[in-house]
């Protein structure tokens, strides 16, 4: 068989090419496997809280092995299979660390990926990073997910609350630089974590803002007396740091009191569903809070392309799943960004480069974010959100407004 | 030599022993023959033993009914973890200071038990059960307990000349508490104590008219109960390096009950089967089922209540007379 000039000018070049390739990138043209990585498979672990007291949040996992199921069926990744071990811990530490040292010693997944809760997490935090796994946008919001010099093999994923507390200050600083500010918080790592945020960004300045500040114990059967107490120290601002149940009391009251001041909800308390109904609709119109995704069920994204795209999804590959839960968009978002680590770390499916490929995400715009936001991480920044917009209630649904806020200037 | 304990089957004094040495070599070896994970499950099912003996002397020789050992187990596991985090003290010394404030808890919760009997006693440890992790979180004991965000502890390091693994090291250091502990129940429970426990449980009032000090016996029986439950809760606080009020939910203590049952109550070694069972049949359901782990878990439940209602010993016990029998 001959070839003619063309073709064979084409193989010229291609060889070329190659050649070029081995020579200037030996490294990527070279397959490194870790373990839990091979040819055709790419193994993934996770705990996830399918029986127990939070059996709720399970979805995100159901939803995340869907979501992989579709990835391979459409090739995989660089030609590999995803397979995501997905165990129960039942929200009991000890579990956890069970079931993730059987990822870790038995499975021998090549990462970590959306552990969920903070218990949870903290009980595998130093396992991990001695055993060097990758442990990666875990489901939980503490801030202590991103302390890269002491745990450089931990990662967060969610808005953490520092983060949320941060841009609560900054949008008080821009819009209302006189504000009179009175925070309720809960009294543990979460509600001092946000309230760090807020003071972090208020500045030393800033921090003359803030009049009054009450704490409330899970316990606590009420918070009526702090919401009394915040009233009476004159504020025009209020910033409501709680969980659900103590968020709707809060609201409810600082509406039937008369105070109605400016009033920030952190997004723990932001569900229409599980707060703003029961203390009442009415008395939840202009409340503000801060969010990072689409919301399924606000009325805005009904045609917008990436939500039709999860819709579809949805109704092929997790018809169980409910729509209108937000858990399952947020899981969604953070398959995606597994896949886009798994897809930068290409041929070199190593520990530490599935790692460093973490660290380094560079401006990843995921349709379902907010307009105009993307993912940043580097060596030193395991922030991986860092934007979000301020919403306000407008009496049946949050409405994003104004610009994007963020952590960073 | 069969005692009241173990009326039928019982073995010959040798070949127990025989039997004892053989499981002890095959404890020991068996650390080396599998993966750190699995020695760390062993290792898991180890203390779970201990704290079983512990409930089965308070259930199965006693008669009360516990349904909050876990308490126990919970205030063990704590003890150690802030004596590790908060005061440097080395690990080992933890874990006879965790039994001891069990020991003393113990004594205390069965002062006033004394007055309820059965269920009213189940009734009034379960509320101490379901109460124990919210007294973790409460505000005033924050600074020790850590919260709802719990202690991390150190692993203990293998001293250098055994040249174990950290694992391999836990899991003889709890098989060596594990043995001392069965030594001293053994011998507690097949002496007078023992016979005065069983008889408390069986005639009370007989055994009262027999000159026990019924009151006496039952909250001692109640603290060393403790005792033994709280040293597995540090074994395990030890062995796991965490521990939060999450961890100590009335599901631990319902596990431990699940455990003395299916194990044999009133039975020594039946700690060890429940051990077993209720550390990895959790594991083979979740296997056989992502979708419903519990119902399997349940259905496995039901077929050895109806296939061995004394418990594993009681199959062993029964198997091992129609064995003797058949060769009489």
């Amino acid at each position: 068989m001959k070839f003619s000039p063309d073709r064979r000018a084409t193989l010229l070049a291609g060889a070329a090419a190659v050649a070029l390739a081995v020579v200037a990138a030996p490294a990527t043209a070279q397959k490194k496997y870790g373990p839990g990585a091979s040819d055709t498979e790419i193994k993934l672990g996770q705990t996830m809280p399918y029986s127990g007291p939070a059996s709720a949040y399970g979805t995100i996992g159901k939803l995340q092995q869907a979501y992989f199921k579709m990835i391979n069926e459409n090739g995989g990744i660089n030609g590999r299979k995803i397979t995501l071990i997905s165990l129960d811990d039942g929200y009991s530490p000890p579990k956890t660390v069970e079931q993730v040292r059987k990822l870790v010693e038995q499975d021998e997944v090549l990462a970590l990926f959306q552990t969920l809760g903070t218990p949870s997490n903290s009980a595998i935090h130093k396992y991990v990073n001695a055993k060097k796994v990758p442990h990666l946008l875990l489901a939980t919001g503490a801030t202590k997910w991103a302390d890269p010099k002491n745990f450089p093999w931990t990662l967060g994923f969610n808005l953490s609350y520092q983060a949320e507390g941060i841009m609560y200050a900054k949008y008080l600083l821009k819009e209302k630089p006189n504000a009179k500010i009175a925070i309720l918080y809960q009294n543990d790592d979460y509600g001092k974590d946000v309230l760090k945020g807020v003071k972090d960004g208020l500045g030393a300045k800033g921090a003359k803002m803030i009049v009054a500040e009450a704490t409330y114990e899970v316990t606590d059967p009420t918070v009526d007396s702090q919401i009394v107490t915040l009233q009476g120290s004159g504020a025009d601002t209020f910033i409501n740091i709680t969980t659900p149940k103590f968020g709707a009391q809060a609201i409810r009251k600082a509406f039937d009191s008369g105070w109605k001041p400016l009033h920030i909800v952190n997004n723990v308390a932001a569900s229409v569903g599980s707060v703003l109904t029961p203390a009442g609709l009415d008395k939840s119109t202009g409340l503000l809070t801060m969010q990072y995704y689409k919301d399924p069920n606000d009325p805005q994204w009904k045609d917008d392309p990436a939500m039709l795209e999860w819709r579809a999804f949805m109704g092929r590959y997790y018809r169980e799943g409910d729509p209108k839960d937000a858990s399952n968009l947020y899981a969604y978002l953070a398959a995606q960004t597994m896949v886009q680590i798994l897809k930068q770390a290409g041929n070199d499916l190593t520990r530490e480069n599935v790692m460093r490929q973490a660290a380094n995400i560079k401006n990843l715009k995921l349709p379902l974010l907010l307009t105009g936001m993307s993912l940043n991480t580097t060596p030193t920044d395991f922030f991986i959100v860092k934007q979000g917009q301020l919403a306000r209630f407008t009496g049946t649904q949050w409405q994003g407004f104004g610009d994007l806020v963020s952590t960073v200037d | 030599m069969a005692t009241p304990n173990e009326p039928i089957g019982a073995l010959s004094g040798k070949a127990r022993l025989a039997g004892l040495l053989l499981l002890l070599v095959i404890a020991c070896a068996l650390p080396f023959l599998v993966s750190n994970y699995r020695v760390f499950q062993f290792t898991l099912a180890l203390v779970y033993a201990i704290a079983l003996l512990g409930l089965n002397m308070l259930t199965g020789y006693n008669g009360q009914i516990s349904l909050g050992h876990g308490a126990f187990y919970a205030i063990g596991a704590y003890v150690a973890a802030i004596l590790m985090d908060k005061f440097g003290v080395p690990y080992w010394l933890t874990v006879p200071v965790a039994g001891a404030v069990c020991l003393l808890a113990g004594f205390l919760f069965g002062l006033p038990a004394l007055r309820l009997e059965g269920l009213y006693l189940a009734l009034a440890t379960f509320a101490l059960g379901v109460a124990m992790p919210q007294i973790l979180k409460y505000k005033h004991l924050e600074h020790w307990t850590g919260g709802a965000q719990g202690i991390v502890i150190v692993k203990p390091e293998a001293p250098e000349w055994t040249g174990l693994t950290q694992d391999q090291w836990l899991y003889f250091v709890v098989l060596a508490c594990l043995l001392v502990l069965f030594v001293i129940g053994w011998n507690l429970l097949r002496g007078r104590m023992g016979r005065a426990m069983v008889a408390i449980r069986d005639q009370p009032i007989a055994a009262q008219a027999m000159g026990v000090n019924t009151a006496m016996v039952k909250s001692l029986t109640f603290g060393v109960s403790a005792m033994y439950t709280g040293i597995a809760g540090a074994l395990g606080a030890i062995v796991i390096q965490f521990v939060a009020p999450d961890s100590f939910n009335i599901f631990l203590s319902i596990t431990l009950v699940v455990g003395i049952v299916i194990g044999g109550l009133a039975s020594i070694q039946g700690a060890i089967f429940g051990a077993v069972f209720i550390q990895f049949i959790p594991n083979v359901a979740d296997q056989i089922s992502k979708a419903a782990p519990w119902a399997i878990y349940g259905v496995f439940l039901i077929v050895f209540m109806y296939v061995m209602p004394g418990g594993v010993a009681g199959l062993i016990r029964i198997l091992f007379g129609r064995f003797q029998r058949r060769r009489r």
